[in-house]
């Protein structure tokens, strides 16, 4: 094919050819559409369906194989390497060092053919990883002897049971009921009117009535001479204020007791193996993030909370396998209402230090920010003109509504914008955005895996740019910073960064 | 510390870019042509905006894309400026480099072409794209970042 490739279609391996069978029938629910789709189309014809069904499963059959021809894999001396691809040709490296896991996987139909999935864990943040689907059982567990043989000499991690054996101490972190409770009050919640309706427009053939009764109803009463604007002043703005505190406590019960049901019992404690939270009321559940694995920390509140002195406290790790809480999970609560001098204890044994006390934050810059409104103020009165102009409505004021509306979304974007502040000390970085929900991100420099230095026609007219930190599990970006200033700080980040592999992290 | 030390891309990957260009290009005419048939409107104005828009992605677009793109491969780290209207300068430790991805389209496989990706552990912009090289520079790269990877941890 490409005579430059080291590793071409010739030398590799393919998969076992049962897998064709194994992913034919495993993707038969995803023909389900597609074929009632045909036996719909054809009802009026005499040819029936059959023939199109057989015609859909034979192109589904022979695309699989053709995929099935372009695919192979090689066992290098240092990497696996996947080729494939039928018009677009793509060939994937994984060194062996990177593979922190092979899992070899076997569905049903998979066990009754003798073969299995085999996958490369590289503990990436981005979902999509390498698999191999499928090989014989015998030869997924060759790659996986072959990558644990390669690996050089990592020390295991310690067993899952040791975290359990460790003496009982006191937890870094507790929850009592009380604070539970007042967790639950700021968890006030209306998302119950959200499920009852949906909920309600999605059985709705199962209630006793339909909509259009209600509206039927409505109307007769309004035939019979009943009037909403007949009852006095006073009556209908008790009503109203029954029906808002009424609201306001089901928002506050909602809260509660989903907050007892999830945080019940929430204790936080130090184990050899890392930060083990246990937490839940029905459903307990039980985790172990490893400190190694801790990417970042971030404290977050609101205006209410911060008023009352209340912090909640997540750590970022990387994501992956034995978080227990599927793999996508990377974001973990360490601390859902505590106060700061509760956090930072914390925070450093998930090594990681608070920002010193004289630490200096610098706040984004705001002509990136006047820019940006005057531009959509600008674009706004443009719009407005030109509706007013093509239309011929009467209303001149119809031009001031886009710049009126522009005007009012700003006031939260500015806000926001006035929050936003970033700060780097020697090993640290720092960053705090939003207003209404408020965050403070911290993250080791030594954890960043790439840095980018991004500039829109705006920032750059100002000679500003964004600074993104490419950290596992949370996006960290300083906000309109000099260019000068995001060379500078890009330059001390991968000093510290870059001699250090990610496998001695 | 900018752009003088970077290595263009391969010229060839010009034509590459003009070719896509002009295939999006006669699509958006074709979509402008349609509109002007099918919605009401001053006559004209659709075959305009899209004739123009079409010259800018055919003509102007690639090579003010291209010139602006480049690369450095240091010792630690690969470096790649891209963007006209939308400057990005991305830095990767090769220490963070967790797989490698060489694709080919067809278009690039016309001029023996490939991109070369580099996928790291973060979740935001956790990897860095590098197109239009020689197919045979690119897999020159891939070994020497793992090689990389493989010292960085003996």
């Amino acid at each position: 094919m490409n005579d430059g490739s080291p590793a071409s279609l010739s030398t590799g391996q393919r998969l076992h050819p049962a897998g064709l069978l194994a992913g034919f029938v495993g993707g038969l629910p995803q023909l389900l559409f597609p074929g009632a789709a045909a036996v719909y189309g054809t009802r009026s014809s005499d040819l029936g369906a059959v023939p199109v069904i057989a015609g859909v499963l034979l192109i589904s059959l022979a695309f699989r194989w053709l995929r099935w021809l372009r695919f192979r894999y090689i066992t290098g001396p240092d990497d696996v390497r996947i080729e494939q691809g039928l018009i677009s040709r793509s060939a994937r490296s994984i060194p062996y060092d990177r593979i922190q896991d092979v899992s070899v996987e076997q569905r049903p139909i998979a066990r009754l053919l003798g073969i299995a999935e085999v996958r490369f864990d590289t503990g990436g943040g981005s979902g999509d990883e390498a698999s191999l689907a499928f090989v014989a059982l015998t030869e997924a567990e060759r790659l996986r002897d072959l990558v644990r043989a390669r690996q050089s000499g990592d020390a295991v991690a310690a067993e899952p049971g040791a975290a359990a054996a460790a003496a009982p101490t006191a937890p870094v972190y507790a929850m009592d009921t009380r604070r539970l409770l007042t967790l639950g009050f700021y968890s006030f919640s209306l998302v119950i009117f959200a499920v009852l309706g949906g909920a309600a427009q999605q059985f709705d053939f199962l209630l006793p009535f339909g909509w259009s009764d209600l509206a039927q109803l409505w109307g007769m009463a309004e035939q019979r001479g009943v009037d909403l604007t007949q009852f006095s002043r006073s009556a209908q703005l008790g009503g109203a204020a029954l029906m808002l505190a009424a609201l306001v406590a089901i928002g506050i019960v909602t809260g509660i007791v989903r907050t007892v049901l999830a945080e019940y019992g929430f204790r936080l404690d130090r184990t050899p193996m890392g930060l083990r939270r246990r937490r839940g009321l029905l459903t307990r559940s039980d985790v172990v993030i490893p400190v190694a694995r801790v990417q970042a920390a971030r404290i977050t509140t609101g205006p209410l909370r911060k008023r009352r002195g209340w912090y909640a406290l997540h750590v970022v790790s990387l994501g992956g396998k034995g978080s227990g809480e599927g793999s996508g999970e990377a974001d973990h609560v360490a601390a859902p209402l505590a106060r700061l001098d509760e956090l930072w204890p914390i925070i450093a044994a998930a090594r990681l230090a608070p920002p010193a006390a004289d630490q200096v934050f610098h706040r984004a810059r705001s002509g990136a920010w006047i820019d940006g409104w005057l531009l959509a103020m600008g674009a706004a009165s443009v719009a407005g003109a030109l509706l007013w102009a093509a239309t011929g409505l009467p209303g001149w004021w119809i031009v001031l509504a886009g710049p009126a509306l522009v005007a009012l979304l700003a006031i939260p974007r500015g806000l926001g914008w006035w929050r936003t502040r970033y700060a780097v000390d020697a090993e640290q970085l720092y960053a705090r955005q939003g207003w209404w929900r408020q965050q403070q991100l911290i993250a080791r420099q030594i954890n960043v895996h790439s840095v980018t230095i991004a500039q829109g026609p705006l920032l750059r007219r100002r000679r500003l740019a964004n600074l993104d930190f490419g950290i596992a599990g949370a996006a960290l970006t300083f906000h309109a910073v000099p260019l000068e200033t995001a060379r500078a700080i890009r330059e001390q980040v991968l000093a510290l960064a870059a001699p250090v592999d990610f496998s001695e992290l | 510390m900018d752009a003088d030390e970077l290595t263009a891309l391969h010229l060839d990957y010009r034509k590459v870019l003009r070719l896509r260009g002009a295939i999006q290009a006669l699509v958006l005419i074709a979509l402008a042509i349609a509109a002007e048939l099918l919605l009401p409107g001053p006559r004209g104005l659709f075959v305009a905006i899209g004739a123009a828009l079409g010259l800018w992605l055919a003509l102007i677009s690639p090579a003010r894309k291209f010139n602006r793109w480049g690369y450095r491969l240091s010792e630690d780290r690969l470096r790649v400026i891209s963007g006209w209207l939308f400057h990005s300068d991305t830095v990767v430790p090769l220490g963070r480099v967790q797989h490698i991805d060489l694709d080919q389209g067809p278009l690039m496989r016309r001029w023996n072409l490939a991109q070369l990706t580099l996928h790291t552990a973060g979740s935001h912009g956790a990897s860095i794209s590098l197109p239009g090289l020689k197919h045979s520079d690119a897999s020159a790269m891939r070994e020497a970042i793992r090689a990389h990877i493989r010292d960085g941890r003996a």
